[in-house]
């Protein structure tokens, strides 16, 4: 098989499909000519997301991986959100086949241009610096 | 349910093909070079095949040359051509942009080593025009390859009338006839073609064995040096038992190829027509000159790969250009050709049946994909965007 069973779940049974009304931010990255678009909405109370939810165009480790990243975050703070890595997202579903990386770093990017979004609706300061447009090879092909 | 959609891929070994193999692993297992009876009652056995399968496209078995399968004979033909070019120093190639890899992979390679390649396009039903290989064809043309059947979409191509130029115009002709060898009827004399690729497992025969026909006056050029197997064209022990099973596998399928087409052709026609019904799809490639088996349609707003997992789910084995499948970034050259647009050609998919398909498998695919393009648009953030307006749909 070309997934780990991890994968497999996820990709069978996703967590968190679907759209928040009057999200908080909403991050969308990737494009359609590469098959790959990944859209995450965060609502966030306190500092803390309180729920996340996706919409993913893509194949089944792009699924997996938009699954696996919104549970991952779901319910910590927007600092400790910041800090998930597309490893940790590979290591959480059991590893990902080497031509699918791009999907895990698709998904730490989406959770971090939602959160970028949440920043700039509500004016607060952030490092411009950590927000640099996503430069894959993937994307820009 | 369990629904195998996938025979342009490969085809489950037929039990005539089986049953023609099993005496050659045990009983015939001499060498067909060595000199004592064994030996020569293997010999007798391969050159039964040969003429078994030159029988198939009105060749003569001394212009069957038994291979591993389908790459290498579109490789030894295309170097074959080269070579002969190269006496006349003539450098260049005509093709196609939709080939399959092993022909276009060995036109890259010889591009590099100076070789001139024009890649005709296809009209947006996936079929060439005869009058643009007939325009590509130059002085120093050495030669014309264009696939007999295209593997994705399934479009047949105007052989016979692309022959008849190339014997005009004294230019070799090739067709890589993968997809169509058992499928349609091949006559190679009556096509003037002077070259033929076919695979073994393309039409219910074993997988690592192929054939290359090569008209008489064709002066091969090796790709595997050794002994004098193959008139000195192809070294190596023949593989018998998958040589007899081939040629079994192949009568069996040209003696039934109008009985089937009819049958298979039913079943695509109704996928095709119910699938149809899935609103912003397209169905890929001419409806006419198709092979009966094919069946490649489009959805907007979802993506190959993760539809090929869910049908697998539902027990349904189909396939996809999309890029996820084949490992690269680009979905598939075929679909790009006849003009998709990438979006688009990420959502492809391809169904090819076989006589051992029923009504009640079509009916099984019938009801599930409409269900699992759904499932895949709701979560689907472009499809969100078509629907709301904010992209505009392109099929």
């Amino acid at each position: 098989m070309l997934y780990s069973k991890k994968v497999m779940d996820h990709f069978k049974n996703p967590r968190n499909v679907g759209e928040i009304e009057n999200a908080d931010g909403i991050g969308e990255v990737g494009n359609a000519k590469c098959g790959d678009i990944m859209r995450i909405y965060i609502k966030v109370d306190n500092n803390i997301i309180t729920d996340v939810k996706f919409m993913t165009f893509g194949c089944g480790s792009a699924i997996a991986t938009s699954s696996m990243a919104t549970e991952m975050i779901k319910g910590k703070s927007v600092d400790e959100a910041l800090e998930l890595s597309n490893k940790a997202v590979v290591e959480a579903l059991d590893g990902l086949p080497t031509a699918k990386i791009h999907c895990s770093v698709l998904a730490e990017e989406a959770v971090r241009a939602a959160i970028k979004d949440y920043y700039d609706k509500n004016g607060i300061e952030y490092d411009k610096e950590k927000f640099k447009d996503c430069n894959c090879a993937h994307c820009h092909a | 349910m369990f629904v195998y959609a996938d025979n342009a891929a490969t085809t489950k070994t037929s039990k005539t093909a089986i049953d023609a193999m099993l005496p050659f692993f045990d009983k015939i297992y001499g060498n067909p070079s060595s000199l004592h009876e064994v030996g020569q009652i293997a010999k007798e056995e391969l050159e039964k095949a040969r003429e078994t399968v030159a029988k198939c496209f009105n060749a003569e078995a001394r212009e069957i040359y038994f291979t591993s399968g389908g790459s290498e004979a579109d490789n030894q033909a295309i170097l074959t051509a080269v070579k002969m070019g190269e006496r006349k120093n003539k450098k260049h190639i005509v093709s196609t942009k939709f080939e399959h890899h092993a022909v276009l992979h060995t036109l890259q390679k010889l591009e590099k080593q100076g070789i001139e390649v024009t890649y005709v396009d296809v009209n947006k039903n996936g079929v060439v025009k005869v009058e643009d290989i007939a325009s590509a064809i130059r002085e120093d043309t050495c030669l014309v390859t264009v696939m007999f059947a295209n593997n994705e979409i399934g479009t047949i191509q105007p052989i016979k009338e692309i022959g008849a130029i190339c014997k005009k115009r004294k230019v070799i002709f090739h067709t890589d006839a993968v997809q169509a060898a058992g499928h349609i009827n091949i006559d190679v004399v009556d096509m003037n073609i002077d070259m033929l690729s076919i695979s073994g497992h393309k039409f219910h025969g074993p997988k690592g064995v192929g054939a290359l026909y090569a008209r008489k006056g064709i002066f091969l050029t090796n790709l595997i040096e050794g002994g004098a197997q193959e008139r000195g064209k192809r070294a190596g022990t023949e593989n018998l038992p998958a040589i007899v099973g081939m040629a079994a596998a192949l009568k069996e399928a040209v003696d039934n190829i109008d009985k089937h087409a009819k049958y298979v052709s039913a079943l695509r026609d109704k996928l095709i027509r119910e699938l149809s019904k899935i609103p912003h799809s397209v169905v890929n490639g001419d409806l006419v000159n198709r092979v009966p088996n094919n069946v490649n349609m489009c959805f907007e707003g979802i993506e190959g790969e993760s539809l090929l997992l869910m049908l697998d789910m539902e027990g349904i084995s189909a396939s996809s250009g999309s890029a996820c499948t084949s490992g690269s970034l680009d979905p598939s050259h075929v679909l790009l050709a006849i003009g998709l647009p990438h979006e688009v050609a990420h959502g492809s998919l391809r169904l090819s049946l076989s006589a051992e398909n029923t009504e009640e498998e079509i009916d099984h695919i019938i009801k599930t994909v409409p269900e699992v393009v759904n499932y895949l648009r709701k979560m689907s953030p472009v499809w969100d965007e078509l629907c709301k307006g904010e992209l505009n749909h392109v099929i």
